[in-house]
């Protein structure tokens, strides 16, 4: 589905990814762990292609494709879809609007509102006055009506509050179509059926126990310095802190 | 109570006074007389570039959905019909006939002698619309008026007067245009409204001018005790010289205002547009709300809202869009308290689109040029109550060129 190449990107001349290689396949999702600082967001930012990125180096290949210069459009069109941790408010374009826009068909908005809490947000300017939690709703819903092939999320528990946790980690299992397993099916077909993938970024784990993922990554100074399993590196980064954990790997 | 031969003293003495703001117009540079147009019984019988003049406007040219409709052209009233047994429509030299010089209401909402277009106006001025709904009428749909400049060259100096009586509600379309062969002209129009106890008066104005055409409108609103103003102005097109700063006054214990306006200043534009708000009764409240964009033009956005009566409030609200680099939005906002508890805020913010917005709906499917108008669609989209469908369209429109247009 995705895979990236000695990625290197920089922002504003100065160097934030070191030769990056990633390789997420159809169905997986991935958990991306880090300090602040390191290069999380950078990395998912330069994989949409948002222009304050600059890649200085290496490919992006999305479904086989070449889209190391394609637009963010083109990216989105192509299967794409993102949750960044502070998007801007947009006035006069309502939730309804944008997820509207986000629809690829005909979307049953109230329907989709609905699954996420956000009915009565739907007349009201995109993130005008929203709460940490409401922006990651509203950034949920909108990506339910996008549906792609490939879900980056970033932090999509911060500013969360508990009672909404495991809202959010529903409606990210329903984009990422996971947990719905159907009568009859077994659980290799399931596995095997699903298409969609995830890369998920998160400090704290806590998003983990709502969203299965199948591999973790820690990033650290801009390279991803080690990959295992999420529960494990988990607990390792929680007993022993990122610069242990990544020494230990290494 | 100013008698006519006053208000011709205080205009003849001020017939050179420059105006507060705004270029210096030569009045002597525009022809006087026009031609007289002949009355058109049925508005569907103009042209059909006319018409479609017209309903850019926001008129309704066949009269649909409308409760009256006031028509003139350069100097001649080329229609006027009502069609709501609660409303009066005449020309205001009709009205000032028929209401003994109307002393109430003539020049007691503007002074003659502000400046010298006022003066001009008090001493020249040829026709105008009055409309008056009378007293708890509820008009149903709106009234619209047209000021119309047909001929190339001429100075059109109109005096429109509208009264609200008292528990009435109207809404008046006015639109002013040129025709489109038409290149250079002037427009005075002086504007008195008055909206009784418990009133509410709608007024919608489309300027769209020829591109050497000087405006200046002058404006006054008075509006008693819980009466309700809302004023919605909309110039999406090029002026060069366009200078107002309409005044509402809130005499009245609890009257209310909304002054929204839509700017859109394309090259070759000078557009000088305010609006100011006298909260002079106890719990009057006001807000103004700008949104003004320059394709390449000058908008200079002003706003003042003057609180001198205890337990107001008021909000001024101008945000400006650049969306070219030889452009200039300048905003202006004033905020002044004569009485210590009077609430008055602003909120002002002036720039480009930010890259990030753009890249927002990018990531969601949008092509740049479509996010660049989604945005300024939503930027635009203050709410505009009672827009005539036609207006609407045009609005899309002039969205529509800017994505085309920007490259």
């Amino acid at each position: 589905m995705l895979k990236l190449e000695n990625l290197s990107v920089a922002v504003n001349d100065r160097p934030i990814l070191h030769d990056v290689n990633l390789h997420i396949k159809p169905g997986e999702v991935h958990v991306l762990f880090g300090p602040n600082g390191t290069g999380k967001s950078t990395l998912i930012s330069a994989i949409m292609g948002f222009a304050r990125y600059t890649v200085t180096g290496g490919k992006i290949y999305f479904k086989g494709q070449d889209i190391t210069k394609s637009s963010v459009d083109e990216r989105a069109r192509l299967g794409i879809g993102v949750m960044i941790q502070r998007p801007p408010t947009l006035r006069g374009l309502t939730v309804r609007e944008m997820v509207q826009i986000c629809g690829k068909k005909q979307v049953d908005v109230d329907e989709l509102a609905d699954k996420i809490n956000m009915v009565e947000f739907l007349e009201r300017g995109v993130n005008e006055g929203f709460s940490g939690g409401e922006i990651k709703r509203s950034e949920l819903l909108q990506l339910m009506a996008q549906q792609p092939d490939l879900v980056m999320l970033d932090e999509p528990e911060s500013g969360v509050d508990i009672e909404n946790i495991a809202l959010v980690g529903k409606s990210a299992n329903y984009i990422l179509e996971r947990g719905m397993r159907k009568n009859g099916q077994t659980v290799k077909k399931y596995r095997t059926d699903r298409k969609k993938s995830g890369l998920i970024i998160t400090h704290t784990g806590h998003i983990l126990q709502y969203i299965p993922a199948d591999t973790a990554h820690v990033m650290y100074q801009g390279t991803l310095a080690c990959s295992g399993n999420p529960q494990e590196m988990l607990s390792c980064i929680q007993k022993k802190g990122y610069e242990e954990c990544v020494n230990c790997a290494l | 109570m100013a008698s006519e031969q006053n208000i011709k003293n205080k205009a003849h003495a001020a017939l050179t006074k420059k105006a507060a703001l705004g270029a210096d117009i030569d009045l002597t540079a525009f022809a006087d007389n026009a031609t007289e147009k002949n009355y058109v019984s049925d508005p569907a019988k103009f042209s059909s570039e006319q018409k479609k003049q017209l309903e850019s406007i926001g008129v309704e040219v066949a009269g649909g959905e409308r409760a009256g409709t006031y028509m003139q052209l350069d100097h001649s009233i080329v229609h006027c019909s009502a069609s709501n047994k609660g409303l009066e429509i005449l020309s205001t030299d009709d009205a000032l006939k028929k209401y003994d010089g109307l002393p109430s209401y003539w020049w007691q909402a503007v002074e003659p002698d502000a400046d010298k277009y006022t003066a001009r106006a008090a001493l020249h001025q040829e026709h105008g619309y009055f409309i008056h709904a009378f007293e708890g009428a509820k008009i149903d749909y709106p009234v619209q008026a047209c000021l119309y400049i047909g001929q190339e060259d001429i100075v059109q100096d109109v005096h429109n007067i509208i009264i609200v009586e008292e528990g009435a509600e109207l809404h008046v379309i006015t639109g002013c245009a040129t025709d489109p062969q038409v290149k250079k002209g002037m427009h005075i129009g002086i504007s008195e409204f008055y909206v009784k106890k418990g009133g509410k008066l709608t007024f919608t104005m489309i300027h769209r001018w020829g591109e050497e055409v000087a405006v200046r409108p002058r404006t006054g609103v008075i509006v008693e005790e819980n009466g309700l103003y809302i004023s919605n102005y909309i110039c999406m097109q090029p002026a060069k010289n366009l200078q107002m700063y309409p005044t509402t006054k809130l005499v009245g214990p609890g009257a209310v205002s909304r002054i929204n306006s839509i700017l859109v200043a394309p090259t070759g534009s000078h557009m000088d547009v305010g609006g100011r708000a006298i909260l002079d009764a106890p719990g009057t409240k006001a807000e103004i709300v700008a949104r003004t964009i320059s394709t390449g033009g000058i908008v200079i956005n002003r706003g003042h809202l003057l609180g001198q009566s205890p337990e107001t409030k008021a909000h001024l609200e101008c945000h400006g869009l650049l969306l070219s680099d030889e452009g200039v939005i300048h905003a202006v906002p004033e905020l002044e308290a004569r009485t210590s508890n009077a609430e008055l805020s602003h909120e002002a913010a002036v720039g480009k689109i930010a890259p990030e917005e753009i890249e927002y709906l990018m990531a969601r499917g949008l092509n740049e040029e479509d996010a660049i108008a989604t945005i300024v669609r939503g930027f635009l989209n203050v709410n505009i109550e009672g827009l005539p469908d036609a207006l609407k369209r045009e609005i899309d429109s002039v969205i529509q060129e800017f994505s085309l247009n920007r490259q």
